[in-house]
C-alpha cells in the first residue's frame, strides 16, 4: 500500500529525515515510535505533500507520491490526521466533516456524514456547536471524522493519544481497530508505546531522522531499547532478573 | 428641535447610507482576499475606479444596454482580479506578506496609470436608474439611484452570506481563512479558492463603483479615495470580519455624512481618517474583531 524508500529530508540545510524506509501492506495497522524531534512529523508532512523531500522515494499503492499537490494526495486517498488536529475551530462540527468531504461533493456526502456520526454518536449531538468549543477528546474524534470523510485506504495519525484521559485513549484506539477491519489501513505514529504497540501488528522506531528498529508489535515490546526509551524500565529490569 | 435640524438629520442619514452601502462593499472586498490570504489588497479601491469606468464606456462608447454594462463591467474587474492573483502574486519569489502587500500597491499604482491612459483624466458618469426626479421620504429627497444602490448592496451582501453559509465552496474559503494548513489536508485546493476571493474582490469592487458612479462620478484617481475608505470602514468593524466589513462601512458612512453636515463639509475625507487613526489607537482589533494571529 505504502512504501516510503531512502527518504530524505532537510529543514534548511539540516537534515531531518536520513534516508527513511518502511511500508504498510494493505489491510495492516503500522506503527511509528519516537521521541519529540525523531522526524516523525516531518515524515507525515512528506506524506501529505506538505514538505518536500530532497532524496527517496514515495509510493502509494503502485504510484509515485514524491511532488504531487497535497489534495491529489487525498484524492489519491491518503488521509492525515494531524498533529494538533488542524480542526476548523470557527466552523460548527457538521461543517467540519462536510469540509472533509469536500473532495466527493455534495451528494456523496451526506451518506458518509451519517456513517461518521455512528461512529462517533458525540459528534451528531454536537453538530451544530463550533469546533473550537469542543473538548480536546471529541476535537480528536471530528479530526478522525473529517479525515474519514475523504474515504481514505490509507489512514494516518499523528500523536491521536497526546494530551487525553487514558479512557478517551482506549475508546480512540478500539475506534482504529473497528476500522482496520472494515478494511482501511492504518499507520499510527507515537510517543505511547504501550498503548500503539497494543494495537498495531508491527512498528518502526525512530531516531534522530533515521529508523532504528523494526519488527511485529511483540518483538518491538519486548526489546531491551524500546523497554527502556519507551516504556519506562531501565537496565536494572534486565540485571536483576 | 425645529423642523430644519430634523429635515437636515434626514438628508444626512440618507446620504451617509447611501455612501455607506458603498463603503460597505468595498470593505467587503479587503475583506475577502483578506481571508483567502492573509494579505491587504490595496488595489481594491483600483477596481472600483476599473468597474465604474468600464461600465462608462460600455454604455456610452458601445452603447450596450445599462444592466449589461453593469454585469459586463463586473466580469472584466474579476478578470483583472484574476490576473493579479494569478499573475504577479502568485509568481512573487518572496513570499512575505509584507512583499504580497507592496506588489498589491504596485498594482493599484499602474491599474491607475491604466486608467488614465484609458479614460483620460476628465471625470465620467452615468445616467441614474429610475431617473433624476427626486421622491420626498421623512422630509428627506431621495433619488431614485438611491434606492438601487442600497437595495443592490444589501441584496449583494446577502448572496454573499448564503455563499459563505450555505455552499461548500463557501464554507471551504471559510476553512481556509480558519485554518489554512487544515484545509489543505482534507483536499482543498488553496490555490483555487484564492483565486476566487480575487475574482469576488474584483467583481464586488466593481460593483461597488458602478452605483456610485451615477451619484458622484468617476475618474482615474477616484478609486484611491474610496478604497481607502472601504480600508478604513473595514478596520472599523475588524479587519477580516465579514460582519464587521459591512457594518463599519455603513457606519464609516453615517459618521462621514453628519460630520460633514453638521461640522463642515471641508472635512469631509477626515472623517473617515479620524475614524481610522481613532480605531487604530483605542481598539485595533475593530467592532467585530477577534484578535487572532495566523497566517499561511
Amino acid at each position: 500500500m505504502l512504501k516510503v524508500l531512502n527518504v530524505s529530508a532537510h529543514y534548511g540545510t539540516v537534515p531531518v529525515l536520513r534516508r527513511v524506509t518502511l511500508h504498510v501492506d494493505p489491510g495492516e495497522r503500522v506503527c511509528l515510535l519516537g521521541a519529540n524531534g525523531a522526524g516523525k512529523s516531518t515524515l507525515l508532512k512528506v506524506l501529505s505533500g506538505m514538505h518536500r523531500l530532497s532524496a527517496g522515494e514515495i509510493h502509494f499503492r503502485g504510484t509515485p507520491l514524491q511532488g504531487r499537490k497535497p489534495e491529489e494526495i487525498v484524492r489519491m486517498g491518503l488521509a492525515q490526521v494531524p498533529e494538533a488536529r488542524q480542526l476548523f475551530p470557527n466552523l460548527t462540527v457538521r461543517e467540519n466533516l462536510e469540509l472533509g468531504g469536500y473532495i466527493h461533493g455534495r451528494r456523496e456526502l451526506r451518506h458518509t456524514m451519517d456513517e461518521m456520526m455512528t461512529l462517533f454518536p458525540i459528534l451528531r449531538d454536537r453538530q451544530k456547536q463550533k469546533a473550537g468549543t469542543l473538548s480536546g477528546g471529541e476535537q480528536q474524534m471530528l479530526s478522525i471524522a473529517r479525515a474519514l470523510m475523504t474515504r481514505p485506504k490509507l489512514l494516518v495519525l499523528d500523536e491521536p493519544s497526546l494530551g487525553l484521559a487514558p479512557l478517551i485513549v482506549e475508546e480512540i484506539y478500539a475506534t482504529l481497530e473497528a476500522l482496520n477491519r472494515q478494511g482501511t489501513t492504518i499507520l499510527l505514529v507515537e510517543q505511547n508505546a504501550l498503548g500503539a504497540l497494543d494495537v498495531c501488528h508491527r512498528g518502526y522506531v525512530m531516531e534522530t531522522g533515521r529508523i532504528v528498529l523494526s519488527g511485529t508489535a511483540r518483538e518491538l515490546a519486548e526489546h531491551d531499547e524500546v523497554q527502556r526509551a519507551y516504556l519506562g524500565r531501565d537496565y536494572r529490569h534486565k540485571w536483576e532478573r | 428641535m425645529d423642523s430644519v435640524l430634523i429635515q437636515q438629520l434626514a438628508q444626512f442619514v440618507v446620504s451617509g447610507i447611501t455612501s455607506g452601502s458603498v463603503y460597505a462593499l468595498i470593505a467587503l472586498g479587503f475583506c475577502l482576499v483578506q481571508n483567502a490570504t492573509g494579505i491587504v489588497n490595496f488595489a481594491q479601491g483600483d477596481f472600483v475606479m476599473l468597474g465604474g469606468l468600464t461600465a462608462v464606456s460600455l454604455f456610452q462608447d458601445w452603447g450596450l444596454p445599462l444592466p449589461f454594462a453593469f454585469v459586463l463591467a463586473m466580469a472584466f474587474t474579476a478578470l483583472v482580479g484574476l490576473a493579479l492573483e494569478g499573475g504577479p502574486l502568485r509568481h512573487a519569489r518572496n513570499r512575505e506578506v509584507l512583499v504580497l502587500v507592496m506588489i498589491t500597491v504596485g498594482a493599484s499604482i499602474s491599474l491607475r496609470g491604466a486608467g488614465m491612459l484609458a479614460w483620460g483624466k476628465n471625470v465620467h458618469t452615468l445616467p441614474a436608474m429610475g431617473g433624476d426626479a427626486p421622491f420626498i421620504v421623512l422630509s428627506a429627497a431621495v433619488l431614485p439611484q438611491t434606492l438601487w444602490v442600497i437595495g443592490i448592496s444589501l441584496a449583494v451582501l446577502c448572496l454573499l452570506f448564503l455563499f459563505y453559509r450555505h455552499t461548500l465552496v463557501g464554507k471551504a474559503m471559510r476553512a481556509v481563512a480558519d485554518n489554512p494548513y487544515g484545509a489543505a489536508l482534507v483536499g482543498i485546493s488553496v490555490r483555487r479558492l484564492v483565486a476566487l476571493a480575487f475574482a469576488l474582490a474584483g467583481a464586488v469592487g466593481a460593483l461597488a463603483g458602478v452605483l456610485i458612479t451615477p451619484l458622484t462620478t468617476m475618474s482615474y484617481s477616484t478609486g484611491l479615495m474610496l478604497g481607502l475608505k472601504g480600508f478604513a470602514g473595514a478596520i472599523l468593524g475588524g479587519y477580516g470580519s465579514t460582519l464587521g466589513a459591512v457594518v463599519g462601512g455603513y457606519l464609516l458612512g453615517l459618521l462621514e455624512s453628519l460630520g460633514a453636515g453638521f461640522v463642515s463639509s471641508a472635512y469631509k475625507d477626515a472623517f473617515a481618517f479620524l475614524i481610522l487613526l481613532g480605531i487604530l489607537f483605542v481598539r485595533p482589533a475593530g467592532l467585530f474583531g477577534s484578535e487572532r494571529v495566523r497566517r499561511l
